[in-house]
């Protein structure tokens, strides 16, 4: 390989970013367009960078290529930080993600964002947030990865709440935060135990030190590796920190496209990927089942919500819960194979649903109807005629998340599946893991479909609107045109194979599966024998799941043959439970929220009431009085008595010494002989 | 009178007179002309201690260098003595009591 590009292109796809969210933020208003050629340009030019590197990659490969540099930030004897970047094929392929979907996002909102208020920060913030996710990927050491992840969370919620002026958009900008903080408090704590232990912050060491067993093993192992799971937790979203992403469906569309496709949530599975082989056998029991809880609870939560967005933020939920679950089963290149492949068609449909609402918009607008929530499905339906680009793209990308051969979900989802097949004949008590995991993806592929019939299909449900929803403008279209074409296993699988059901290609030969550092785990080799034993079983499998969702979802909302209504008070409870989101909000909300606000009230009112009153103003008091007793010591005592003092003798000495100063020379003379006489006579005895 | 002591009783008394000229007189010339005793009185010693105690020549040629400055001494004196009663109309020194004021 080249030497030098690989490490000033990746460093210039790192600052590009940041010099464009610094130009904008500071001049961006007086810069024509308001800049937003300044963010686009900069971040093209990561992309086209991105893609040197990816080509490079790919021509030149070789399957352990890593080339990093550093430079020394701390250094105070024993304790040294060093920041650096590390650029390998994962980082690469990472990279090219991240810049696609940022590209994408940035180029769509040109017409989404036409005319807001903030245009300029918009595209600033977009910049930063680009930036931070960049810093994530290219980092070489948990410092600035941390860093960045702390950014990473600044720019979400900058981006969150860009329309603050609403309520529920500033809300759901700090909830946000506060629940990443969170997680990031773990990965914190997951930090230091391994600084502790190992003595570096560096990747490379730590995984030496690991595996040499002697520094750090066993139970404070598996909490470091808990500590940075919470960590992914909080920015994937896990259960049960998940309750924030939902609610970021607050920010603009691209922005969700952008935070649930490439950069925020795929920060936690990227660094989950990165960090694997720290993580125990234990600790990855432990991140399998939160994966898998995460994506039954987010998938029969998204079965029944109307807002369109709510129910793809579940859906990126669920499928990061697969991810999750990948790497707790120790396939975590198939992981991030889902990640690559959801990225792509998670952007999309978000560009889709993005699209549609744009245009349902608009059509409320010519309509003069400013109560309709444009994003409820219940107000669409029809609209496949009037936007035939956006619903082909979306269905393509729907058919991609459903797991539908021939299309690229079904390549990674499989390849998940059967690591969770493989993992649960391997360990038999864990049969949960791939059951769990099964039954989503075939709710998930009975939940897009049901989107996808609500929107598109079936008849108008508000004529009045229906004759002005029309088409997106290409700003809009070129993207969602772009990554819909993505959704086809073909980019996955070439150069080697056009067999749709099978997931070799680039993909597999680039990203060659590392051992785990863990002593005595199972080895990637071994791993990837036992899931390619699981592979047509699992492929079976899911092949049939998600027939059987996207069947039920035909006759539920297109034949309409099983009445969604009935099966609602059928199944009560049950759909209260999934429509409420399985009130995690309301529980959370009365026994965490709660009782800490009256925990905090009563700490104040000891504060202001007890503490305030009586010790501060006491000392107060005891202060004046005190002060008081020392300014009359001061002033009798030492000013009259001591300081005068020092003045009066001096002038009553001085006073009897000047009568010897005659000023007469003769007297002085008398003076020196009469000591002279005195010395002399002194000297004589 | 061959013996060294009775030049050296004549110097001290001449000494003395000298110093009491100096501390006592109120004329500053008479000031002048007691220091000029002392300055001889220490002329006679140079000599003495020459002539006794084998100093050879250095104590005339030292006495003569007195005498010299002496003369120096007494015209620099003279002249500071004049400039007084030009500015102060006296030559009383008691009246010359400058420092003091």
């Amino acid at each position: 390989m080249i030497e030098s590009p690989m490490i000033t292109f990746p460093l210039l796809i790192l600052f590009l970013p940041l010099i464009s969210f610094i130009i904008l933020i500071f001049f961006g208003k007086k810069l024509p367009r308001q800049g937003d050629w300044v963010a686009v340009g900069s971040i093209v030019t990561t992309f086209i960078l991105a893609v040197y590197l990816f080509v490079q990659m790919l021509t030149n490969y070789d399957a352990n290529f890593s080339h990093g540099a550093s430079l020394s930030w701390i250094d105070m004897g024993a304790f040294k930080i060093d920041l650096g970047i590390l650029v390998d094929n994962l980082t690469i392929v990472m990279l090219l993600i991240v810049t696609l979907v940022s590209s994408c996002t940035h180029i769509f909102s040109l017409e989404y964002m036409k005319g807001d208020v903030r245009y300029n920060r918009y595209y600033a913030y977009l910049g930063l947030f680009t930036f931070s996710m960049n810093g994530i990927v290219l980092a070489d050491n948990l410092i600035s990865m941390y860093m960045s992840w702390e950014l990473v969370g600044v720019s979400s919620y900058l981006l969150i709440g860009h329309w603050f002026e609403k309520d529920s958009a500033a809300n759901a900008s700090k909830k946000a935060f506060l629940t990443n903080r969170v997680g990031d408090i773990g990965f914190f704590i997951g930090i230091m135990l391994l600084y502790s232990a190992v003595g570096a912050f560096t990747f490379a060491p730590i995984f030496d030190s690991i595996s040499g067993g002697e520094a750090i093993a066993g139970m404070t192992l598996t909490l470091a590796g808990l500590g940075i799971f919470m960590g992914a937790v909080g920015k994937s979203s896990q259960f049960p920190l998940h309750i924030w992403l939902p609610d970021a469906m607050e920010g603009p569309t691209p922005v969700s496209a952008l935070m649930h496709a490439a950069t925020m949530v795929a920060a936690g599975v990227y660094m989950c990927v990165r960090l694997f082989p720290i993580f125990t056998a234990d600790a990855l029991t432990v991140i399998a089942y939160i994966g898998a809880i995460t994506a039954i609870l987010a998938a029969l939560t998204a079965i029944t919500q109307n807002d369109i967005k709510k129910v793809l933020a579940y859906s990126t939920v669920s499928q990061l819960g697969f991810m999750v679950l990948a790497v707790g089963t120790g396939v975590y290149t198939a992981a991030f194979f889902h990640l690559l492949t959801h990225a792509m068609f998670k952007a999309n449909l978000f560009y889709c649903s993005g699209s549609v609402i744009h245009s349902m918009h608009h059509a409320l607008h010519e309509a003069h109807d400013h109560d309709t929530d444009p994003q409820d499905m219940r107000n669409m339906g029809g609209f496949r005629e009037k936007m035939p680009i956006t619903y082909y793209s979306m269905l393509i990308s729907t058919l991609a998340i459903a797991g539908v051969p021939l299309f690229s979900g079904f390549l990674s989802k499989d390849a998940i599946l059967a690591g969770t097949l493989a993992f649960a004949q391997q360990n038999p008590g864990h049969f949960l893991l791939p059951l769990l995991g099964f039954s989503a993806a075939a709710i998930t592929a009975f939940y897009m479909f049901r989107l996808i019939f609500m929107t598109f299909h079936g008849k108008p449900n508000m004529k009045n609107i229906f004759k002005d929803i029309h088409e997106s403008p290409k700003e809009m279209t070129g993207p969602i045109v772009l990554l819909g074409a993505l959704s086809f296993f073909i980019f996955y699988t070439l150069p080697s194979n056009f067999n749709p059901i099978k997931d070799k290609g680039w993909f597999k030969d680039l990203i060659v599966p590392r051992n785990s550092a863990v002593p005595g785990s199972l080895t990637a080799n071994e791993i990837a024998e036992y899931a390619h034993h699981a592979h047509y079983l699992a492929m079976g499998l899911s092949l049939f799941v998600a027939a059987a969702g996207i069947l039920l979802a035909v006759l539920m909302y297109q034949r309409q043959s099983i009445s969604a209504e009935k099966l609602a008070t059928k199944f009560g409870f049950l759909y209260h439970w999934s429509y409420n989101k399985f009130y995690f909000d309301e529980n959370y909300n009365r026994y965490l929220y709660q009782p800490f606000l009256r925990l905090a009230n009563s700490i104040s009112w000891l504060d202001w009431e007890f503490y305030d009153k009586y010790f501060i103003n006491g000392f107060g008091k005891l202060t004046k009085l005190f002060s008081k007793i020392s300014g009359k010591f001061d002033y009798d005592g030492i000013d009259q008595g001591l300081v005068d003092g020092f003045g009066r003798v001096s002038a009553v000495s001085g006073n009897f010494l000047r009568n010897i100063q005659t000023g007469r020379l003769q007297n002085y003379l008398l003076f020196v002989v009469a000591g002279i006489l005195v010395i002399i006579i002194a000297q004589a005895f | 009178m061959d013996s060294i002591n009775s030049y050296l009783f004549i110097s001290s008394m001449l000494f003395c007179l000298g110093l009491f000229g100096v501390i006592t007189r109120r004329n500053a010339i008479a000031v002048l002309m007691g220091v000029e005793l002392i300055l001889n009185a220490a002329n006679i010693n140079f000599v003495a201690f020459s002539k006794f105690n084998g100093m050879n020549i250095d104590g005339h040629i030292f006495s003569l260098m007195v005498i010299v400055l002496a003369a120096a001494e007494a015209a620099v004196a003279l002249a500071i003595i004049i400039n007084i009663y030009n500015n102060m109309n006296t030559i009383n020194i008691d009246d010359a009591a400058e420092l003091k004021r």
